[in-house]
């Protein structure tokens, strides 16, 4: 089980978390002019990287704030964690052992 | 009798009886099962799984391969090996051949979890654990300490009450300092990520009877540690030869664990097969306790300390020999020897117990869990903890906060051990910014370790004593019955991977998953294939580390807390009139409120809603309904939040008013249905479906918080604040009428889709004109914390009108007759709200809401959807079954057939004058009018297609 | 050998270990049970034995070493049932097509009902099974009670039994023999097996994939066949294809092996576990994914200690069974819970993923349809429905909300 900062509350257990999948994926402007392919990328296919990966959780059990992680889907060590609207930090270190 | 007049950890002064394969037998406090047989004289404990052979004990620890055993009373307990279980009065235990049995009756254990949350967790409380913990404590750190035994000492334990003071001493010092934590009895089974590691506690088992009903049995500890030390020691590894699985053969490490700590010689004569120094101490004190010694030893540079002490206790030492197999039936009777490496058999040496030492296995188990890295050290034939990772020890080694100690980390001394401990300890507290010293280690003579082992994982064949080929005796896993030939045959058969030569040979996959075999099994798959064994690797190391019952980790979330029950404020009214329940999401709703028959019995499900669904069409009847789902929306933006939910229009909705709405997902398919009330300019009150509330609350949340954080809007749940009652049917407006008097009920004055605040009984309310039904209904919301006083005043109002309450089911019945679809029951998730016929709810002048792109995609504008329509049997006696598959001909004989939909809600109406069903049908509102076949269960009933409202078509009965 | 929990020997002789050809017609990326069935079908169906199977770790070491092995033809939709019936009828013959003693026990699965909408979902995909051709009864409490006696049907518990679906046909086989079973056979066929080779990259030239790249060297080919499951993302973002897939953690667990109590396969979707009690006596189990995207093989041990709660409400005689073994596979879950299979944008390059947590038992049907899909460079019939084209048209076969069964 994950030690998750979240980072209104701190370190609390994954359990305590829902996962959101990929971070960073914007509602598409005037979604009437997208083309059905588009929009079904928008819908269906999410990044699945194996190494960092930013991505949304929601601390459920808690404060009930959805915030971002940087997370290696490698090791499942935690990178980063930021709010909502700040942007992705730069990483020093880079893929999964 | 082969336990000795003294010495020992036993309590002499109790004697504690037990009954072993239906004999009786005594033992003392302190023994195991396996000590206390083997103080009786019992070798052999159990039978192989697949060939009969007699199997005996071969270990005093968790890694036992052999002596595996049933417990049958207090209570059954499969599979558990006599090595680790405490000996208790009244234990009754046997054999296994194999295979455990399952208890056939209920299991009265309690067991629970607790969370610890410490800066250093220190797992094993032998030397290198104690020196851990202890210079942890003294630096003012929140410690854990947990072991295995009783008590501690770890390896300590197996001997002649080595530093036994100074054990006691440090326990008794952790023990006394606060913010320390030391549990007994407790083996951590697992590392999850981040410092979390599991380990479970046997509270009670040692107590049998005795053990007290009100206790937890066994306790699972989660503990969350900011560094975690492993002192987990190492486990001795035999050798391979032929017969080695007679019961009489033994680790060394064993052999004198049983004479030091328990107090048992194990043989009289007794043949010490070593590869390394380590066995010699045992060799000695066997012989120093009365056993006739022999040692076999393939080195010919035996170390002249360990030769001087054979020489003055008159052990009989054969160096360059090996052992290649023994003889015995029931126990083992004597060993072959042969000369190593020249071959060739040499004699015959008789005993009766075997004791064998290939060296050791560090502990890893944890550690590899944890992700650490192994690497073969040639010299001690061992895979060790990888150093130079982020956290890695001086002598140890160690992955992001967890560090490995002693023998674990391949510490041979004891000093060396001590030493390790107390360094880890203080590397793990500077990285956690705690400058600490290492406490001084206790005083310790040398080891005599002088000579390097010779790693060796079996003996060859080829110099069996009389040349035969033996392999298929040569057990690498006695527990699975696989030899060394089963090995060779893996490899024969191109197999190149420890990992497919386990599968093949199934070793290392029974109780002790292999912490004696699969090393070993490595090492003869590396000789064959002629690669380095370095390469080669082991197998994974997989929690759990040793087994943990089921009912250990299931803990207190049984029963009725399996899951919580929630039941609304009126719940004990319903239980008093004899409602019957239904499960919805975790909520207990009253199904139907069945009365007694004039013959005394039970009014069955049809009577009941027959009765129920009439007095709401032709009199009043009244329902629970505070299960629905209410969220709290507030904020200026409150309006254009819910215009981007909901398909249809919000934000134009005036205070005072209601309206019916839908919430698709992104994809365009349903996602659930409500009202949406509007209380003020800035706040809203929208009503779920029962089982998605929390869904809607998340998904609201996410969007409000990830979509549109620039909107001002806050959500808050309010299901569990209010009681809501509906109150329906053409009385229904007396009823309101008479415990709301200041209330004008006049459909004018209070017009369908619209609310009231009102005070019934002093209780301020808020009443909505809303039907869910099709007849006069208003919905009375009040505080949870009054609702069953305003249900009894609305039920006691309604008594002059005979008002019914009623369930779930009559609700499902009078909805229905109307066409009212049930998100979750005439949906599934693949449904849009055009394909339930309900166009009008989809606005056309938002520019955009939630799911409004996707209805434009190709398979969205399809012509032959399937769609929400009305299903008449055409005998309309005949019930449908909810979930009939609908077809446009009788005919079946061809499999498969092409099915049209099914059929989604069922029921017999007393309005209606028959049964009816709804269904989603392919091109369904294309068909009205058209004959189908609704097939259920192999019977074929034909059924007329209507449109999904079968009763008052008009909307007449609304306004009452 | 003999004995209570002896299973049938492996053969002497599995498959050669041979150094990779500079060229092969067709390439198979992944060397799990349906890279390896696939390999076997291109070679017995089509002729084509000009084949690697490409496999990074170990052969079948993936998912086909970790599942729960759980074979059933029960879906919900037309095109699911279709894909998998066509799967158990190969089962059917496996054994003996294979020549390799896959263990295939057809003992029969329930899913359990414990709401009234669990009951209606059930009924409704019961009858659409039997007008697929698919065997499959609605039993109510009494009669999971019949077929399986340990199953605690008191309607005391959080959340009684009311019936159940059953399929008399489904059961389990044992995944590693049935894995090498197929190895077995494509290697005797002339195909090349190769371990310890990770693919790293894919040639592409106009459009066309022409070759792969290995940690063994470079390997021309014709044609590429991706059945690398829990890691179809990262092989397919190598041409700069996006997947509608995320790959969670699966964990699946092993008691001791116990005298046989558990007759059947048991499915219980709502309170989340399922069980059966394998050959040699070990309770098998497993539960729902982890909820975070992870190649760890690892999952998080709350998830074992809820399904331990799931598996004693239902089975109460396994509270003092042990917990022995525990581990995690890498599952490649879509949207509508459906696979993937069929042909992609770039010319020569084939996809098989998204069979999630249920692909053990598609293992023959899809290989089958698969190397069809490769041979011919169009989909089999019964993978037609299973485009990626379907995330966009909208056609998704959702076994999701209507039939919520996993596995
Ligand atoms: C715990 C668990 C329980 C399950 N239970 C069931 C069940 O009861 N019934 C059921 O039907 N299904 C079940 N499944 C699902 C089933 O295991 C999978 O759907 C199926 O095995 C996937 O197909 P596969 O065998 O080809 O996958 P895998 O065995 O995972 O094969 C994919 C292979 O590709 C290899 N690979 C990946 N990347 C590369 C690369 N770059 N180069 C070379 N090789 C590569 C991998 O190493 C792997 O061997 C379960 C899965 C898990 C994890
Ligand atoms: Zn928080």
């Amino acid at each position: 089980m994950q030690l998750i900062s979240c980072p209104w509350c701190g370190p609390r257990e994954e359990a305590e978390y829902h996962y959101g999948g990929q971070a960073h994926v914007a509602y598409p402007h005037e979604v009437g002019a997208l083309s059905d392919a588009d929009w079904a990328h928008y819908l269906f296919f999410r990044d699945n990287p194996r190494g960092p990966f930013a991505e949304r959780w929601v601390h459920a059990a808690g404060c009930r704030r959805w915030f971002n992680a940087v997370r290696d889907t490698g090791t499942h060590e935690i990178l980063a964690v930021y709010r909502i609207g700040e942007p992705q930090p730069e990483l020093g270190r880079q893929a999964s052992r | 009798m082969t336990r000795l007049p003294t010495g020992g950890l036993i309590d002499r002064t109790t004697v504690l009886s037990f009954t072993f394969d239906g004999r009786p037998y005594a033992g003392h406090p302190g023994d195991t099962l396996a000590s206390a047989l083997l103080a009786n004289g019992v070798h052999r404990v159990a039978t192989s799984v697949n060939r009969g052979r007699p199997r005996g004990i071969m270990a005093a620890g968790v890694e036992e391969a052999s002596a595996l055993v049933q417990l049958e009373a207090p209570f059954p307990e499969p599979m558990l090996s006599a090595t680790t279980i405490e000996l208790y009065e009244g234990l009754v235990a046997r054999g296994l051949p194999g295979r455990g049995t399952l208890a056939d009756r209920p299991d009265p254990g309690r067991y629970d979890a607790m969370h610890v949350h410490c800066d250093v967790l220190v797992v094993g409380a032998g030397p290198a654990g104690l020196m851990a913990a202890l210079t942890a404590a003294r630096a003012g750190s929140r410690v854990a300490l947990v072991d295995d035994q009783p008590m501690v000492g770890g390896s300590l334990l197996g001997t002649r009450g080595e530093l036994s003071d100074w054990s006691a001493s440090v326990l008794a010092e952790l023990t006394s300092t606060p913010e320390v934590l030391v549990l007994s009895r407790t083996t951590a089974f697992g590392y999850y990520d981040d410092g979390f590691v599991l380990a479970l506690q046997k509270r009670t088992d040692h107590l049998g009877a005795a053990a007290p009903d009100n206790a937890a049995r066994q306790r699972i500890w989660r503990i969350r540690a900011k560094q975690v030390i492993l002192a987990t020691g190492a486990h001795e590894r035999p050798v391979v030869f032929a017969d080695n699985d007679r019961p009489g053969v033994m680790l060394a490490q064993a052999g004198r664990t049983y004479l030091n700590r328990y107090g048992v010689l194990a043989g009289n004569r007794i043949v010490v097969f070593t590869t390394n120094d380590s066995a010699y101490v045992a060799a000695v004190e066997l012989a120093e306790a009365g056993a006739e010694v022999t040692v076999v030893d393939p080195r010919t540079d035996l170390a002249p300390f360990w030769a001087a002490e054979c020489a003055r206790v008159g052990i009989a030492v054969r160096p360059g020999h090996l052992v290649t197999g023994t003889t015995g039936e029931e126990r083992v009777t004597g060993v072959h020897l042969a000369a190593y490496p020249s071959g060739g058999a040499s004699a015959t040496v008789h005993c009766d117990l075997l004791l064998v030492s290939g060296g050791w296995n560090p502990t890893v188990h944890l550690f590899s869990q944890a992700g650490g890295k192994l690497e073969y050290d040639a010299e001690l034939g061992a895979f060790l903890p990888v150093a130079g990772l982020p956290g890695a020890g001086v002598l140890g080694a160690g992955v992001l906060g967890v560090r490995v100690s002693g023998a674990a980390a391949g510490a041979v001394s004891l000093a060396d051990c001590l030493a390790g401990g107390a360094a880890e300890a203080v590397a793990a507290l500077s990285d956690l910014g705690v400058a600490a010293r290492p406490v001084a280690s206790p005083p310790v003579g040398t080891d005599r370790v002088e000579t390097a082992g010779l790693v060796l994982w079996a003996a060859p064949v080829e110099i069996s004593l009389d040349g035969s080929d033996l392999s298929d005796t040569r057990f690498v896993d006695l527990q699975r019955d696989a030899t060394v030939s089963d090995v060779l045959r893996a490899t024969g058969a191109g197999l190149r991977s420890v990992e497919h030569v386990k599968r093949y040979t199934t070793i290392g996959t029974a109780h002790d998953q292999g912490k004696t075999s699969g090393l070993i099994a490595s090492g003869i798959t590396a000789d064959a294939l002629g690669v380095d064994i370095a390469d080669l690797g082991t197998t994974t190391f997989r929690p759990p580390y040793t087994s943990v019952s089921f009912a250990a980790l299931a803990g207190r979330d049984r029963g009725a807390i399996f899951d919580p029950v929630r039941v609304t404020a009126i719940h004990p009214w319903h239980i008093e009139h004899g409602a019957q329940f239904e499960d919805v999401g975790q909520w207990k709703r009253p199904l139907c409120y069945p009365r007694r028959t004039a013959s005394g019995g039970l009014e069955d499900l049809p009577a009941v809603v027959a009765r129920e669904t009439r007095a709401a069409r032709t009199g009043v009847a009244m329902m629970d309904g505070s299960t629905l789902g209410k969220i709290n929306v507030q904020g200026v933006d409150a309006g254009e939040f819910l215009d981007r939910i909901y398909t249809n229009i919000i934000s134009t909705l005036k205070p005072g008013f209601v309206r019916y709405a839908v919430m698709c997902g992104m994809d365009g398919m349903i996602l659930d249905d409500g009202t949406v009330m509007r209380v003020a300019d800035t706040e809203f009150v929208l009503t779920t479906t029962t089982g998605n509330a929390a869904k809607v609350l998340d998904w609201l949340e996410e969007l409000a918080q990830t979509e549109w954080p620039d909107l001002r809007v806050h959500l808050t749940s309010v299901t569990e604040q209010w009681a809501t009652i509906p109150v329906v049917g053409p009385l229904s407006r007396q009823v309101i009428a008479a415990v709301a008097p200041a209330l004008d009920v006049s459909n004018e004055a209070f017009g369908f889709m619209t609310w009231r605040s009102a005070k019934i009984v002093g209780i301020e309310a808020r009443i909505c004109r809303i039907s869910f039904s099709g007849e006069l209904a208003y919905e009375v919301n009040v505080p949870s914390w009054y609702g069953i006083a305003v249900w009894q005043a609305l039920f006691d109002a309604g008594q002059p009108y005979g008002i019914t309450p009623y369930g779930t089911e009559t609700m499902h019945v009078l909805r229905a007759e109307k066409g009212y679809p049930i998100i979750g029951q005439d949906t599934d998730g693949t449904v849009t709200p055009q394909d339930l016929g309900m166009s009008w709810v989809v606005s056309k002048k938002k520019l955009d809401f939630v799911g409004k792109r996707s209805f434009s995609r190709t398979e969205n504008q399809r012509p032959d959807r399937k769609h929400l329509v009305g299903l008449l049997p055409v005998d309309r006696s005949v019930l449908l079954d909810e979930g009939a598959q609908v077809l446009a001909d009788d005919d079946v004989s061809q499999l498969p057939v092409a099915m049209l939909g099914h059929v989604t809600s069922s029921y017999r109406s007393v309005a209606l004058g028959g049964t009816f069903g709804l269904a989603l049908v392919r091109s369904g509102r294309d068909r009205i009018g058209e004959r189908l076949f609704a097939w259920q269960d192999g019977e074929v009933v034909p059924v007329t297609v209507t449109g999904p409202v079968l009763y008052d078509q008009e909307g007449a009965r609304r306004d009452g | 050998m003999t004995g209570p929990t002896a299973v049938p020997e492996h053969p002497e002789f599995l498959w050669r270990n041979p150094e990779p050809k500079p060229f092969y017609d067709i390439v198979v990326v992944g060397g799990g049970g349906h890279g390896l069935a696939t390999a076997y079908y291109l070679a017995r169906n089509h002729g084509i034995t000009n084949v690697a199977v490409l496999e990074k770790g170990w052969l079948a070491g993936g998912n086909m070493a970790r599942n729960t092995t759980i074979i059933r033809s029960n879906y919900l939709w037309d095109e699911s049932s279709a894909i998998y019936e066509h799967s158990l009828k190969l089962w059917e013959g496996l054994e003996e097509d294979l020549g390799y003693p896959i263990l295939f026990s057809q003992r029969g699965v329930l899913n359990l009902a414990h709401s009234l909408q669990d009951v209606r979902d059930s009924v409704r995909r019961v009858n659409a099974n039997r007008l697929n051709g698919v065997d499959a009864e609605w039993v109510d409490a009494a009669g999971v009670k019949e077929l399986c006696p340990i199953v605690n049907i008191s309607p005391d518990v959080r959340y009684p039994v009311l019936g159940a679906t059953y399929q008399p046909r489904g059961g389990i086989a044992k995944h590693d023999y049935v894995a090498w079973g197929f190895a077995r056979r494509a290697d005797e066929l002339g195909i090349d097996l190769i371990q310890n080779c990770a693919v790293t990259g894919l040639d592409v030239i106009g459009g066309k994939v022409v070759g792969v790249r290995t940690t063994r060297g470079d390997i021309a080919t014709g044609k590429v066949a991706l059945a690398a499951a829990g890691h179809s993302s990262v092989l397919a973002s190598m041409v700069g294809l996006r997947l509608p897939i995320q790959s969670h953690p699966l964990q699946g667990l092993v008691s001791e092996l116990l005298e046989p109590v558990h007759p059947t396969v048991v499915m219980s979707n709502a309170v989340h576990v399922y069980v059966s009690q394998a050959h040699k006596g070990e309770l098998v189990m497993g539960a729902g994914i982890d909820s975070f995207n992870g190649y760890g093989q690892r999952g998080a041990f709350h998830i074992i200690e809820r399904q331990m709660s799931a598996a004693l409400e239902l089975f109460p005689i396994f509270a003092r069974a042990h917990l022995l073994r525990t581990w995690a596979g890498i599952v490649d879950t879509t949207p509508d819970a459906s696979p993937i299979v069929g042909l992609t944008p770039i010319e020569n390059l084939y996809l098989n993923c998204g069979w999630g947590t249920g692909g053990f038992k598609a293992t023959p049907g899809v290989g089958w349809c698969f190397a069809h899909t490769v041979a011919h460079d169009k989909p089999h019939p019964y993978n037609a429905p299973f485009t990626l084209e379907r995330f966009t048209s909208g056609a998704l076969v959702d076994e999701h909300g209507a039939a919520a069964v996993a596995h």
